[in-house]
């Protein structure tokens, strides 16, 4: 009599099917992952279905040396010196959007982070939370951007986990990256460092991510040409760092938009900040969205685009560098940092006037005022 | 933007500003009863262009700084019950009522949505039709096309577990309110334009008549907000006291007819408590009974309001130009944009928060 | 409350018995109620609030004021030329002979 082959989870109580008796030595999953159109609580529980998803989704999508061991945490070799280390949690919704998915912000948002420190970023995590019932089709997207993303930025996945909550919690998809980098000598690159004199400059449109959101936000949506500008700064950094080692600050403007950087590095640096509105690069549709919803430009997300700020002297060749490089092509100086107004962030309007620009307060929200 | 950037180009703008500073010889104070333009005038910094003679009074023009408590608070009782799904234009959001705002709400498990239509309220009616859904239909004149087609659509096709929640305001009577106040400084008007493209202009000759003061209808752009205030000096320098239209592009005499027709169908006369005000005479507009299945005070009766302004928030004496925000002893201190007392601090054109951003500004250059 | 922007008739049609249009906003289209303009036809602009065209934007006007804002000022810089060009004049050949 043929040997039935009683799976792990059938010996747990849990629902399964009983195989055809298999060779030991060959053994592969008998329960393959279309049969499973949407992830269900069991894909979290650590047996069976988790170990699907990461063969199935994670591990073609992420391919890299570190993952394939599988260990319960990875080891890995880094050159001394200082590391720079941030995490971020990523819940966009929607999670596909014109220009990209929930699964290119959280590589790149990650590898921006660590880069604003003027480090090269060399490993990334991610943790998921799927809610129960999420398309898999939508899962191994969202994967597979995020290993291509990760290529992109020349960075490895090399550590993960899955978790799967009840349908009704958890709106599809969570992510958290958290990453690891090197910081060369010689750098001290932070918001306090700003220096009345230093030059202020941007290295591309404002406002694009957020107001591709927006035209698929349900109540708020309209067609248009504009996309998310996600994209990894990585290189950008490296190419500002040989134009000039002593980068004062780096920022990337994501919630808030250019105007809570700033106040940040208003606040910690206790300078004021003056820009010319006229000088700050805006894609003309971006514009028009913002015109018709009523909200300021330079409130609105940015998630591949970089503030830097640099004595004077070093401008030019840094603006230079950054619109040579990758996604800086736009790039522009858009005002000074200075001593009056301490605390305070300052815009000449293009008539004349000048306007305080404020810290907002949560949301930037749609007005008809 | 076709029709919209060539009105803001920086060299014609300087140069308007410098003819009025040629024209005027003595100091006045123009009021514009419209948050748009407010807004426009701080965020493009026209009144700092102007000539200091000028003085640019900020009225309760927007509908967020003059919603009475009233209706903040049984908006916010109403986006409280289970199964309803609350909608609102954005500017709502952050309006504190007696004790809390839509946002805290949200919060606390209700379904708010901001929408920038109200058919996108209808919409979200028709694809939940096992819940209520609820709109606060806010605004001036220039709103209330909008909000009436919802609900004349709503009745047409029977979309019933539709409701609006209504405080319409209108301009006239503001100005004769403020034109009544005592203490009153204003010399002359700018007239909002977009509530003209809906209502006409038929109705501020007399006003102008009355109250020997000048209206000029104008438009939101820097160099049309200049041209308003242009022809505003010219006829006080020149003791004139009559209606101009200075946006000529968009607005005629009649308005639009199409829309007065809707509302006269949909809406009906009403007096109106504005906040920080009180009740102004035949303001404002409620729905009509035709439309009262509509009107979600019938069908969401909230009793035990009692709205408790904060004691010490003197929005009114703001709003009607009696007083600057920095007179008032809360500014800037128990009362800030982070924590509002009363709406003129919430509003980013509220004349308060507007102070609070560029009064420092001011304030630390002079030190 | 007078949020309205200017934008671009692209199409016009029927929703469940309502005119309706897609209007362009300077690359951005969004769908408008056109009930309250009966007569508007794709090309024309017209003022839109919150989802609703509310009036047409009289091209013709809108030229002429362009045309006036772009003259004013101008016509007073012209004259200041003239005025210190004929100052000019004065200074160096005395006051001018009449023709």
């Amino acid at each position: 009599m043929k040997e039935q082959i009683v799976s792990k989870d059938a010996q747990q109580g849990k629902a399964t099917r009983i195989s055809q008796p298999v060779d030991f030595s060959k053994f592969s999953c008998p329960l393959p992952l279309q049969d499973y159109p949407n992830v269900i609580l069991g894909h979290g529980g650590g047996g069976k279905l988790s170990r699907e998803l990461l063969e199935h989704i994670f591990l073609p999508a992420f391919k890299n040396i570190h993952l394939d061991r599988l260990g319960d945490s990875t080891v890995f070799d880094i050159a001394s010196g200082r590391l720079a280390f941030s995490t971020d949690s990523y819940v966009v919704q929607p999670l596909f959007f014109p220009g990209g998915s929930i699964g290119d912000l959280a590589i790149n948002g990650t590898v921006n982070d660590l880069s604003m420190s003027g480090a090269r970023p060399l490993y990334l995590s991610a943790g998921f939370i799927i809610e129960e019932g999420f398309p898999i089709v939508q899962l191994k997207r969202i994967a597979d951007d995020m290993g291509a993303a990760a290529r992109r930025a020349g960075v490895a996945i090399i550590a993960g986990d899955t978790k799967v909550v009840q349908r009704g919690h958890g709106d599809g998809c969570y992510i958290n990256t958290s990453g690891v980098g090197v910081v060369p000598p010689g750098i001290d690159i932070g918001p306090h460092r700003a220096q009345p004199g230093d030059t202020i400059m941007v290295s591309g449109t404002l406002g694009d991510h957020g107001m591709a959101i927006m035209s698929v936000r349900e109540g708020l949506e309209f067609e248009s040409q504009i996309e998310s500008d996600s994209a990894p700064l990585h290189a950008m950094v490296a190419d500002i760092l040989v134009a000039c080692l002593d980068v004062h600050v780096l920022r990337d403007p994501t919630r808030g938009g250019l105007s809570a950087s700033l106040n940040e590095i208003a606040a910690s640096s206790g300078c004021g900040i003056v820009v010319e509105e006229a000088n700050i690069p805006i894609n003309p549709t971006v514009h028009s969205a913002c015109e018709i919803l009523g909200l300021d430009p330079l409130l609105v997300a940015n998630e591949g685009k970089l503030i830097c700020i640099v004595p004077p002297e070093a401008a030019a060749q840094v603006l230079d560098a950054i619109r040579k490089s990758p996604f800086g092509a736009s790039a522009a100086v858009i005002g000074n940092v200075v001593s009056e107004h301490p605390g305070l962030v300052v815009a000449k309007t293009a008539i004349g006037g000048s306007r305080v620009i404020t810290l907002p307060i949560g949301e930037q929200l749609p007005r008809i005022c | 933007m076709k029709y919209l950037t060539e009105y803001r180009d920086s060299e014609r703008v300087k140069r308007l500003a410098a003819e009025i500073s040629r024209i005027v010889t003595k100091p006045w104070a123009i009021m514009e009863v419209c948050g748009g333009q407010t807004h426009s005038i701080i965020r493009n910094g026209i009144d700092q262009i102007l000539p200091d003679a000028i003085e640019m009074i900020h009225g309760p023009g927007c509908p967020v700084c003059v919603t009475p408590l009233e209706i903040i608070d049984q908006a916010l009782a109403i986006a409280s019950l289970p199964n309803v799904i609350f909608c609102s234009f954005g500017d709502m959001l952050r309006v504190p009522g007696s004790t809390e705002n839509l946002f805290k709400i949200q919060g606390a498990g209700g379904d708010i949505r901001v929408v920038y239509s109200p058919l996108d309220a209808l919409n979200i009616a028709r694809q939940n039709p096992d819940k209520e859904v609820v709109f606060l239909a806010i605004g001036f004149e220039t709103t209330a096309p909008a909000n009436a087609m919802s609900v004349k659509l709503a009745k047409e096709h029977a979309i019933n577990n539709y409701s609006v929640l209504v405080s319409h305001v209108l301009v006239p009577p503001a100005i004769e309110a403020i034109m009544n106040s005592p203490g009153n400084r204003v010399d002359g008007f700018l007239a909002a334009g977009h509530v003209c493209c809906v209502t006409g202009f038929a109705a501020y000759p007399a006003l102008c008549k009355r109250y020997k003061i000048p209206i000029v209808v104008t438009g939101f752009e820097p160099l049309d907000l200049l041209e308003g205030i242009r022809r505003t000096i010219l006829q006080l320098e020149s003791g004139q006291a009559k209606l101009e239209n200075a946006y000529a592009r968009v607005v005629r005499e009649p308005g639009n007819v199409a829309a007065q027709l809707v509302i006269n169908d949909v809406f009906e006369l009403t007096d109106r408590a504005w906040r920080g005000i009180g009740v102004i005479p035949n303001s404002g507009w409620q729905l009509s009974n035709a439309y009262r299945d509509y009107d979600a005070e019938i069908k969401f009766p909230v009793s035990d309001i009692q709205p408790c302004e904060s004691p010490m928030c003197r929005a009114g004496d703001i709003l009607k130009g009696a007083i600057k925000p920095n007179e008032c002893a809360a500014f800037g201190k128990e009362c800030t944009p982070r924590n509002p007392l009363g709406a003129t601090m919430v509003s980013g054109e509220g004349a308060c928060a507007a102070y609070y951003n560029y009064g420092r500004l001011v304030q630390l250059e002079s030190q | 409350m007078c949020l309205a922007v200017p934008g671009q008739i692209e199409s016009i049609f029927d929703k469940d018995g309502t005119r309706m249009g897609k209007v362009n906003f300077g690359g951005v289209v969004k769908e408008v109620c056109l009930a309250y303009l009966p007569d508007i036809q794709i090309g024309d602009y017209a003022i839109v609030h919150v989802g609703f065209a509310i009036s047409q934007i009289d091209e013709l006007s809108a030229q002429e004021t362009l045309r006036t804002f772009a003259e004013l000022g101008m016509l007073e810089d012209e004259l200041e030329e003239l005025r210190a060009t004929d100052s000019e004049e004065r200074t160096h050949s005395g006051p001018v002979n009449p023709r």
